[in-house]
């Protein structure tokens, strides 16, 4: 039924009319009242949230790397150092498209698998918004200006100026030094991700690696404000990074680079060491590589190059090669003799070229054929590096007596050097034996010890510190590279033998270079002040009985280790010396007059070592 | 020859009138009340608008000139008599029904829809309608009995559906949905019987999930589902919502000053000096102001609904109280869509968004009802005299 008036009447359709607006109006008021309660939710009780995402909509927190510490060496002369370079970099929000803009990158200037790869793998970590991406470091100065002409069509990419490592000597001291390299993946998940903030680089060996909490610095941030494409407008806040601590090291550039002139052409590895501090005046090892390669990331090929050549440039001899220090040792093991009193000096034997244990048919020959004679007493043994006199002193001595000595020495232990990586070598023992071989020890294993033969294995760098001690009398120093504050390391551990002993000990090795039949009386020509020293020869094969070894018909791979040991001025010691050849034929040949040139380039470096000139 | 009196009573005298100051605003058709809440609005708005769109003068200097063209337009129509409205209704509507289908063939695109037309300026026929709308129902209904008989409600139905298709069509949802709110709201206002909204809100159940399945656009499926969960497309259709939540919550009570709101200075907020304006104001000049501004709003809504109640005739009761519940609609869908309780749809916040159509339109209703407001003492004067 049609429920409306037949009639118009305005009385009735005005008090109609007002209801409905009044229903109306009551609707708007409710409808009113929740869109307040929303304001109220958003703007009073939900307050602080949306304040904190405004702001951090708003401010962005950018780290500012610090720069790293610079290395120098004991004159002053940078051997690291921080030189400017420019990196492309893509901030993502500002790329329209990611993949496109790769590819003009790619079409301008050469990017190489790996750092496409690298930068997908950054991509995937958590980035603040804004927070660029790098894509490639060290840019040439033609790219950059390819880069900078085409700017307008490579939104998004980004061009910025970075400190990056460079070493100026190059690989003179690549292993010592070490280098710094992009973080990679692994290391990405163990550094402090605020500490690394900002930085690309961090140190992979040597002292980059050691020293890499002091050398990285401390990280400081600026607050900026920006609007919504990621442009600071203004700077709010700055705290300053506080840069890296410089390094100076015992190292002297000089003798160095000389050190690695030396061993160029050859394996091997030179180590010297100044007695009074045990600082370390240089340490080389060759062959080497150039360490500024790592710096902005080193290809492939390169890389492979290096890590696949038969050589091992990356292996650094001085503290990793570990070699049997052959004859090099017999001035400890008769200190330990004389120490112990199984001998006196004035205890002679006669050598007829070999020694057999008693009970035993098996001839331990001397190096020389027909041996060295009768009457052959510690020095001549020494002076000549008669092996049957040593293998004598196992009738005399125990394992556990050379042992004690080569460990005093510092055999079989790490040097403690402020380096990472080190070796600790081989003092053989009883204990030892049954441990790594699982067998008893054997009187002719003695034999070989007393030689330096054997299972006997040291490092270059143990072989100094062991020098430096005997030159020392005693005085058993950590080697150092980085000087200390009170630039004067102390005395690890003193080695009490009796000033004779010490006395005669120098002496023989006086002789070993000065002497009429010293084995290093080649390099004694011309010499102002006196060096003392041993040399030793190592072998690489095994000679049978009846074999005679001969240097010429040898594959070079085969020939012995050249290995020379030596200290001066002998009657003032300042710096110890320790050289390794490999496969170079013998030490007094080979070795020796690697050291005499280390010795003159350091007198001539210091002549006051030379006393009151 | 009700047009020839109309401009006759203009220039007559009125003789007791002539001392009364509340006759002499009433002379020149003014509301007083309405034009100072009006005014405030506009300066309101344009503080807001410099701040908004980056302190750019130009563009308030451009807003300042339509609200001098609607100020105008609202004086002029104030000196027309109700009648004449009533009478010529249908002729804006049919004007801009024609200017809606002019869109699709001669209109402009701009973000996916054609709503602009350009005739030396540009502006959109929609906002045309959304006026012209509760004046032809409001005229049509007037001269029929209350309630409205089903023959009229039909061919009120039929009004009202062709200018939402048209606009639906563009597509512009949003400015359809206020086309039909204030066109049911005459309908509504006129007594409609119960049983017809009973029946329309089963149909709107029924024509809500047809029109997802086929009518909606797919973005505008997205700013629904956007609607209920914000964090679902952080980058996409969401961000404007987050964005601007973020800008009204981060005002907090105090707001954070004129011109120091750091969402939209930096421009995180988008669509920040049109449909976005009142995140800039909330999070400028927080809940304190918004409530103030709210109040505003509603003085101005109860100055309406008293014109709206105290008018004369039949035709100015329906326009006065269906405009004022538009003018209503219009701020609660712009305010609700910003802060995150209605789909985002191109709804401008009357007096604040930058946007010449839709604030000369206002005015212009406006205009009719100051028209309708001051219809009252016409009449008196009729009496009296």
């Amino acid at each position: 039924m049609d429920n409306h008036h037949p009639f118009k009447s305005p009385q009735f359709e005005r008090q109609q009319f007002r209801a409905r607006l009044f229903f109306g109006t009551s609707l708007m008021v409710l409808l009113v009242s929740i869109l307040l309660g929303r304001y109220y939710y958003l703007q009073v009780i939900k307050y602080e949230k949306f304040m904190t995402r405004s702001e951090s909509n708003r401010v962005l927190v950018e780290p500012i790397a610090p720069t790293r510490g610079l290395i120098y060496d004991r004159n002053g002369v940078l051997l690291a150092q921080n030189r400017i370079s420019f990196s492309l970099s893509v901030v993502i929000e500002r790329a329209d498209d990611l993949g496109l803009l790769l590819e003009e990158i790619s079409s301008l200037i050469t990017l190489s698998d790996k750092e496409k790869s690298q930068f997908y793998k950054q991509l995937n970590r958590r980035r603040r918004p804004f927070e660029s991406v790098l894509l490639k470091m060290d840019l040439s100065e033609e790219e950059q200006a390819i880069l900078a002409v085409n700017q307008y069509h490579l939104q998004g990419s980004l061009v910025t100026a970075k400190l990056l490592r460079e070493y100026p000597f190059g690989q003179n001291f690549a292993h010592a030094l070490g280098y710094v390299g992009r973080i990679n993946d692994h290391e990405v998940d163990t550094l402090d991700p605020v500490l690394y903030t900002g930085t690309l680089v961090l140190g992979k060996t040597g002292l980059e690696k050691k020293y890499e909490n002091d050398l990285l610095g401390r990280v400081g941030y600026q607050t900026v404000e920006v609007n919504n494409r990621g442009r600071m407008m203004r700077l709010l806040q700055r705290e300053s990074p506080i840069d890296g601590k410089d390094l100076h090291l015992y190292l002297d550039y000089r003798l160095q680079r000389q050190a690695y002139r030396l061993l160029e052409g050859e394996k091997g590895a030179i180590v010297v060491i100044e007695i009074d501090t045990g600082g370390v005046l240089a340490m080389a090892s060759a062959p080497s590589f150039n360490p500024n390669e790592f710096v902005s990331g080193i290809s492939h090929k390169s890389y492979s190059e290096l890590t696949h050549s038969s050589e091992l440039p990356l292996f650094d001899r001085a503290l990793r090669g570990q070699y049997p220090p052959g004859s090099t040792v017999k001035p400890v093991y008769g200190l330990a003799a004389l120490d112990e009193g199984v001998i006196n000096e004035n205890y002679r034997i006669s050598d007829p070229g070999y020694f057999k244990l008693p009970n035993s048919e098996h001839k331990y020959r001397d190096w020389k054929k027909g041996g060295h004679g009768n009457n052959i007493h510690l020095h001549d043994a020494i002076v000549q590096s008669c092996d049957t006199f040593f293998y004598n002193l196992t009738n005399l001595m125990s394992i556990d007596t050379f042992d004690r000595y080569g460990s005093a020495f510092g055999f079989g232990q790490k040097t403690g050097i402020d380096m990472p990586l080190e070796r600790k070598g081989i003092m053989p023992s009883r204990s030892w034996k049954q441990e790594a071989r699982s067998m008893r020890w054997y009187t002719g294993d003695t034999v070989n010890v007393s030689i330096g033969q054997g299972y006997t294995l040291t490092t270059p760098i143990q072989l100094a510190v062991m020098t430096a001690g005997i030159a020392s009398r005693g005085e058993m120093r950590t080697p150092q590279l980085v000087q200390n504050q009170q630039n004067i390391l102390p005395v690890k551990r003193k080695i009490e033998i009796s000033e004779n002993h010490w006395n005669y000990v120098h002496q023989s090795m006086e002789d070993v270079v000065h002497g009429a039949k010293g084995t290093a009386r080649g390099i004694s020509k011309g010499l102002n002040y006196k060096i003392a020293g041993k040399t030793g020869t190592v072998q690489v094969i095994k000679i049978k009985q009846e074999e005679k070894y001969d240097a010429g018909a040898t594959a070079k791979r085969n020939r012995d280790h050249a290995l020379f040991v030596a200290f001066a001025p002998r009657e003032n010691p300042k710096i110890a010396v320790a050289i390794v050849i490999e496969n170079a034929g013998s030490g007094s040949s080979q070795a020796a007059p690697v050291a005499r040139k280390i010795m003159d380039a350091y007198m001539n470096f210091y002549p006051e070592a030379l006393g009151g000139l | 020859m009700m047009t020839q009196n109309d401009f006759v009573r203009q220039m007559r005298p009125g003789n007791s009138a002539f001392y009364d100051t509340r006759s002499q605003w009433n002379r020149f058709h003014c509301d007083i009340p309405m034009i100072v809440l009006l005014l405030i609005l506009s300066t309101v708005g344009l503080l807001v608008l410099f701040s908004a769109s980056g302190q750019n003068i130009s563009l308030v200097k451009s807003q300042l000139v339509r609200f001098g063209i609607g100020f105008i337009a609202m004086i002029a129509l104030a000196q027309i008599h109700p009648r004449f409205f009533e009478r010529w209704a249908f002729l804006p509507y049919l004007g801009g029904i024609l200017l809606l289908i002019m869109v699709p063939l001669f209109g402009i695109e701009k973000n996916g829809a054609q709503r602009w037309l350009s005739i030396g300026v540009q502006f959109q026929p929609s906002e045309i309608i959304k006026v012209s709308i509760p004046l032809l129902l409001a005229s049509y209904l007037a001269k029929r009995s209350f309630p409205p008989s089903f023959k009229h409600v039909f061919f009120s139905l039929l009004f009202i559906a062709i200018p939402v298709g048209l606009v639906a069509n563009q597509p512009d949802l949003g400015t359809a949905i206020l086309i039909a709110i204030a066109g049911f709201s005459v309908l509504f206002l006129s007594g409609l019987p119960g049983r017809y909204l009973i029946f329309s809100s089963l149909s709107l159940a029924v024509v809500i999930p047809m029109g997802w399945l086929y009518v909606l656009h797919d973005y505008q499926k997205q700013r629904i589902i956007t609607l209920f969960d914000p964090e679902s497309d952080k980058l996409g259709a969401a961000w404007n919502i987050i964005q601007s939540t973020v800008a009204i919550g981060s005002g907090g009570f105090n707001g954070k000053g004129w011109g120091h709101g750091t969402q939209s200075q930096l421009n995180f907020l988008p669509e920040s000096s049109t449909d976005f304006i009142i995140a800039v104001f909330a999070e400028e000049f927080g809940l304190f102001g918004v409530l103030l501004l709210v109040a505003l709003y509603f003085a101005l809504i109860a100055r309406c609904l008293l014109i709206s109640v105290r008018a004369q005739s039949m035709f100015g009761m329906l326009f006065a109280g269906s405009y004022t519940v538009l003018f209503f609609v219009y701020i609660f869908v712009n305010m609700g869509m910003v802060s995150g309780i209605l789909p985002v749809v191109g709804v401008p916040l009357p007096f604040m968004s930058f946007g010449g159509t839709s604030v000369v339109t206002l005015m212009c209703g406006f205009g009719i009802l100051m028209a309708i407001s001051t219809e009252k003492n016409d009449m008196e004067k009729k009496r009296g005299g």
